[in-house]
């Protein structure tokens, strides 16, 4: 009985958590036990963020119900530091590093070694390089947080949570903006932990990525656990059957596949960007019409680049031309191209794509505003009605047209971005990243929009970095790295193999 | 529910304007308490409209700017500017007074596209702009009146700032006001209701509609039983319906609101961010000399000081009225409810004969509470 009660490091029972209007946890139950690696999977909406929210303490306790147990105690945090200090540390998607600030200030921002409130540098610098070492990151401590990649970034925060003697290791998303190389090297560094006898709960979208790395996973769905499995105990069809409530046959959905002619033409398109140091030489490619062209390649190739700037929001153009459907784009401006026809829904939707404290219909509407106009004045009802008609076509879940946009999950504020992108009648439409941080679900939903799209005659480019999804999605694939077009493959030669042969040869 | 608990719902939603004219109701008891009566005079209430003017106006403006996630520090010095302007040009140059006006509001316009072509096509901050205009008019102001108070200014120039309408029309114009608010709001539930939007049940809106309607008419009451509506009342009334209008209804003012919100999710969805912002400091330049005229007319003379330290009431009084000076949110009607405010404070302590000293303190304070107050409500 004992020795049963030891194996869990961590218990959570029964854990209930209101928010006016609605129940994010409705008696969730979660344990890990000491030194596995547990999955943590879910729609988005189905409380897993809310979860391990109570679990860190910025919840605290008193405004949920229900009881944490670590290492059998039981525990009552009122502050992320009590959960530190309890070995729970937590490692968000959105990084919670000082940019300006140095590698070892960062691993000891709040932890700080001192004398009488005098910093003792030293004893802080070997810390930062033992933490260092043992997430195998090779760098000076003194390198301004800045200057590094994000899958570097990330690492220097799992650096942190070890320093602070992590215990519970919560990584949620952690592989969501990192490179293929890099997202291999922190499911070895996981493996590793593991060894050491840390417990790491893991929060992924990616499924496959789970299966090879956790030992158990739990579901969340609607705010309850809809099962705890080993890893062996069911494939990915039926983690996602699990999650989602419901088979999910196919996910990427069929479609016909009738083309025309060219809608979107690129030609020696060449630009630079002194800041970052990228550019971007003599690309030519086009898209036909009912076509979906995929652009891959590792993250830093120039997809997202190449995107913003035929919109002209990077860098400066240096040579190039842009025809839309026949007829040469006169300026790169986000307006002539949406005048053109092209509408783009960028990577970073809530910095590119939303105005998020504004509600769902002035977004939605954003791009047409002077369509819905007479004389500059916005007419009312048109306006409603434009907004509700996505809203029942994307079948965007909220509350009303009123709610404000930063209150929506990531599919259904992806779905408002498309939303805009739809609502002037594009020819070509540019979805960057468009299934990033979304839940099966709503990713589905997504392909099925994309894919009627496609049928109705728009012209689609889909840059992602999801080969599986740039596969099933897409007609032909254009592969870049370092600023140029380095391949296409289409038909039998589309395989992952091929593409990243082209994307990092 | 209860007619009660549909009040208390409507309280939690709409808490920040509930709690701003809580505020103002507040202070306007204190200020009663503390004159014995005098500041609720009609006379004094008055005339505390009159004196809300100046400020009332540039706020408008400053709503705009605010929104779009800038900021206007100079616009003391151009009010004052552009009514040094026009004073000189009619006293010293023997200008009629529609042309001394016109001059000074196409100072006015020119400043403000000075201010549009640094912030939106240089990409200097607003912040520095604005303060360098602030310190540079206020030199002008010495040259253009050559350090002198320029004065008297012909009747039809004072009428702008010292005439009122008479009481019939006053009367009719209040008539039309009440009357064209309550059918204004009652059009506005039913298009909602058309929606499928949220509206509250007819008994509450009632309510609602009743006391604000009453409390608009006891305002013009208290104005017609005076000597009737000041011409700058009036002024102030209709700039501020057109700049509501502009702000919630057009494309302009949409796209303005866009622009604070998310200035890189509005370029990128197609809205020409460096166009729409030298329109709005040109149209804010205009209106900073609007005031500017109102004041001259008031005081009947151009002074040096004119207009010092106006841009920090105008902020404050955008800021009490809920807008937020990180962008994307804000109200005319907020606006003109925290100029009321600032003006009930200056009004009423002057009345209590309250050192100076006390009424900047006092006046520190409240804005202090009410930003903290704004921002506690926002949270929830």
């Amino acid at each position: 009985m004992r020795e049963r009660m030891n194996r869990y490091i961590l218990e959570m029972q029964n854990i209930v958590k209101e928010f006016p209007g609605v129940r994010a946890l409705d008696g969730v139950t979660f344990s890990a036990a000491a030194g596995e690696v547990h999955a943590l999977v879910g729609e988005n909406g189905a409380g897993k963020s809310t979860l391990m929210k109570v679990l860190s303490g910025v919840y605290a306790h008193g405004s949920y119900k229900g009881e944490i147990k670590i290492n059998g105690e039981e525990r009552r945090f009122s502050s992320v530091r009590d959960s530190e200090r309890a070995g729970v540390v937590i490692i968000y998607q959105e990084l919670a590093l000082v940019r300006q600030l140095s590698v070892c200030e960062n691993i000891m921002l709040g932890d700080e070694i001192h004398k009488n409130g005098v910093i003792d540098w030293p004893a802080a610098a070997e810390k930062a390089a033992a933490a260092l070492k043992l997430v195998g990151l090779d760098i000076n401590p003194d390198t301004k947080v800045s200057s590094l990649g994000v899958g570097q970034q990330q690492l220097v925060e799992i650096a942190k949570a070890l320093s602070k003697d992590a215990k519970i290791l919560v990584l949620d998303e952690p592989t969501a903006a990192l490179s293929e190389g890099e997202a291999e090297k922190l499911l070895s560094l996981i493996k590793e932990l593991r060894g050491r006898g840390v417990t790491c709960v893991y929060i992924s979208h990616r499924l496959k990525e789970i299966f090879r790395i956790a030992d158990r996973i739990t579901v969340l769905r609607d705010g309850k656990t809809a099962g705890t499995f080993g890893k062996d105990d069911l494939n990915e069809a039926g983690l996602i059957a699990k999650m989602v409530g419901r088979e999910v046959k196919d996910i990427f959905p069929s479609r016909r596949h009738e083309f025309g002619p060219a809608v979107l033409d690129v030609k020696n398109w060449s630009a630079s960007d002194a800041a970052y140091g990228m550019k971007l030489k003599n690309i030519n490619f086009s898209v036909r019409k009912g076509e979906i062209a995929g652009l891959a390649g590792l993250v830093g190739a120039g997809r997202t680049e190449l995107a913003m700037s035929l919109f002209g929001v990077w860098g400066r153009k240096e040579s190039g031309e842009l025809v839309v459907d026949g007829k040469q784009v006169p300026r790169f401006t986000p307006k002539a191209l949406i005048k053109a026809g092209v509408a783009l829904a960028s990577e970073d939707r809530k910095r590119w794509g939303l105005v998020l404290i504004h509600d769902v219909k002035s977004n939605i509407t954003l791009s047409s505003l002077d369509a819905l106009a007479s004389f500059g004045v916005v007419n009312e009802n048109a306006e409603v009605s434009a907004a509700e008609k996505y809203v029942r076509e994307m079948a965007i879940k909220t509350p009303g047209l009123e709610q404000k946009a930063g209150n929506l999950s990531g599919g259904n504020q992806q779905k408002i971005v498309l939303s805009k992108c739809l609502m002037i009648l594009p020819k070509v439409l540019i979805l960057d990243e468009p299934t990033r941080g979304i839940d099966v679900g709503a990713k589905v939903e997504i392909y099925g929009i994309i894919n009627r799209l496609a049928e109705k005659g728009v012209a689609v480019l889909l840059i992602s970095s999801e080969l599986p999804e740039v596969l099933g999605m897409c007609d032909r694939v254009f592969v870049m790295r370092a600023g140029r077009i380095s391949g296409e493959v289409s038909g039998a030669a589309a395989s992952q193999e091929n593409i990243m042969r082209y994307a990092t040869a | 529910m209860t007619l009660y608990e549909h009040i208390r719902e409507g309280f939690h939603k709409n808490i920040r304007q509930y709690t701003m004219v809580m505020a103002l109701v507040l202070i306007w008891v204190a200020l009663t308490l503390f004159t014995d009566g005098v500041f609720l005079s009609p006379r004094n209430i008055s005339n505390l409209f009159l004196q809300t003017v100046t400020v009332g106006i540039v706020a408008c403006g400053m709503t705009l700017i605010i929104v779009t996630g800038n900021i206007d520090l100079s616009v003391g010095a151009v009010a004052g500017f552009a009514g040094a302007v026009a004073a000189v040009l009619q006293v010293n140059y023997g200008w009629g007074t529609v042309p001394s006006v016109l001059a000074a509001l196409a100072a006015g316009l020119l400043i403000g596209a000075w201010h549009g072509f640094w912030v939106a096509y240089r990409k200097v901050p607003a912040f520095i702009v604005t303060l360098a205009s602030m310190l540079a008019f206020r030199g002008a102001i010495l040259g253009v009146t050559g350090g002198a108070t320029i004065s008297p200014l012909r009747d039809s120039f004072k009428a702008i700032g010292t005439n009122y309408v008479s009481p019939f029309f006053s009367g009719l114009i209040a008539a039309l006001c009440v009357l064209g608010f309550v059918a204004v709001q009652l059009r506005m539930r039913k298009r909602r209701m058309a929606y499928g939007f949220p509206v509250l049940p007819l008994s509450a809106e009632t309510l609602k509609l009743s006391v604000q309607a009453v409390v608009l008419a006891a305002a013009f009451s208290i104005m017609i039983f005076n000597q009737g509506i000041p011409y700058a009342v009036l002024l102030l009334l209709a700039l501020a319906l057109a700049f509501g209008f502009m702000a919630q209804r057009t494309v302009f003012g949409r796209r303005l609101y866009a622009i604070g919100g998310n200035a890189e999710a509005a370029k990128l969805s197609g809205i020409n961010i460096d166009r729409t912002l030298m329109k709005m400091f040109m149209l804010s330049g205009v209106i900073t000399a609007v005031a500017g005229t109102v004041m001259t007319a008031r005081l009947n003379a151009a002074t040096t000081s004119a207009g010092v330290n106006m841009e920090l009431d105008a902020i404050a009084a955008c800021v009490i009225g809920g807008t937020s000076l990180m962008g994307g949110e804000g109200t005319i009607v907020g606006a003109l409810i925290g100029a009321l405010i600032m003006s009930s404070l200056d009004n009423g302590m002057s009345l209590m004969n309250l050192d100076i000293t006390y009424q900047y303190v006092v006046k520190g304070l409240i804005l202090l509470i009410a930003v903290w107050v704004d921002i506690s409500t926002r949270r929830k």
